[in-house]
């Protein structure tokens, strides 16, 4: 059991570094799609399979077919991105070491508590449903209006704009 | 009491810390070395379910189902942020007619 976490770890981590270094944008969303279905995994590992199933759904389902879309909507795949020269990556891996070093500090002092407060079927269907609609029922409702503003900004944002004429003389 | 799943038994907590970190830093030098703003936005997402795998672990460790709330809120605020960042590239495209995020400064006034 212990080797499938290591081998999940493993493979979850090189997809998400071929995401970051892959030069074709189709690459890196199918390689974030393979990220996403091996979290996916360590979800079910987890016990947690309702989240599982909604990380399947939501994000390599939903979110993945927008970054495809959009991509080949906007036609990217013929002109590939030149990547930085060598000093923004040198920063960049100073910066990421340097927040590296700074968890891994945080890390060394930290007590993890292992103590359990409830039972091990909390990732079920049947548990999260009770604590969402008991206990965090507004924060639900306040979800779904930000998903109504979020719909009505998209809308507003692509909309064309046939009030004004296409081209103002300028003054 | 049910029986304990065996990856917590045999995997430590700690372990999945340090993937999530080592996630999320991955998506933060993808964040800070890539030029095409979507998949920047991609990177976004891996920093994202980085935090979502650490706070869905510690809920198993803990058996509380309350964590696992948060990430399905995480989840639909991510959802709703992809959507109007994509439009609002979109519209920038339109504009700008790239997407490389240094000729952005085109913009200006």
């Amino acid at each position: 059991m212990d080797k499938i976490f290591y081998i999940l770890a493993a493979l979850t981590l090189i997809a998400a570094f071929m995401v970051v270094i892959s030069r074709h944008p189709i690459r890196s969303v199918l390689f974030l799609v393979a990220t996403f279905f091996l979290i996916s995994a360590q979800y079910i590992l987890l016990n947690a399979q309702f989240l599982a199933l909604v990380n399947i759904i939501v994000y390599a389902g939903a979110i993945m077919v927008l970054f495809l879309f959009v991509i080949m909507f906007l036609n990217l795949s013929r002109d590939l991105e030149r990547f930085a020269s060598w000093m923004p990556i040198a920063a960049a891996g100073i910066s990421v070491g340097g927040i590296g070093l700074l968890l891994l500090a945080s890390y060394r002092g930290a007590q993890i508590s292992t103590d359990t407060v409830g039972n091990y079927d909390s990732g079920l269907v049947e548990q999260i449903g009770e604590v969402l609609y008991r206990d965090y029922l507004f924060p639900m409702e306040v979800c779904s209006v930000l998903f109504l503003v979020a719909m009505i900004g998209i809308v507003l944002l692509n909309r064309k704009e046939r009030e004004l004429p296409a081209k103002l003389p300028l003054p | 009491m049910n029986h304990i799943p065996e990856i917590i038994r045999t995997i430590p907590l700690s372990h999945y810390v340090a993937l999530s970190s080592a996630l999320f830093l991955i998506g933060l030098l993808g964040v800070l070395i890539r030029k095409n703003i979507i998949i920047v936005f991609m990177c976004i997402e891996i920093m994202l379910n980085a935090v979502n795998l650490l706070m869905v672990a510690a809920a198993s460790y803990r058996g509380d189902s309350a964590g696992q709330v948060m990430v399905l809120f995480t989840m639909a605020v991510a959802a709703a942020e992809v959507s109007v960042g994509l439009a609002i590239i979109v519209m920038i495209y339109k504009n700008l007619k790239t997407t490389n995020i240094d000729l952005f400064d085109q913009m200006k006034g």
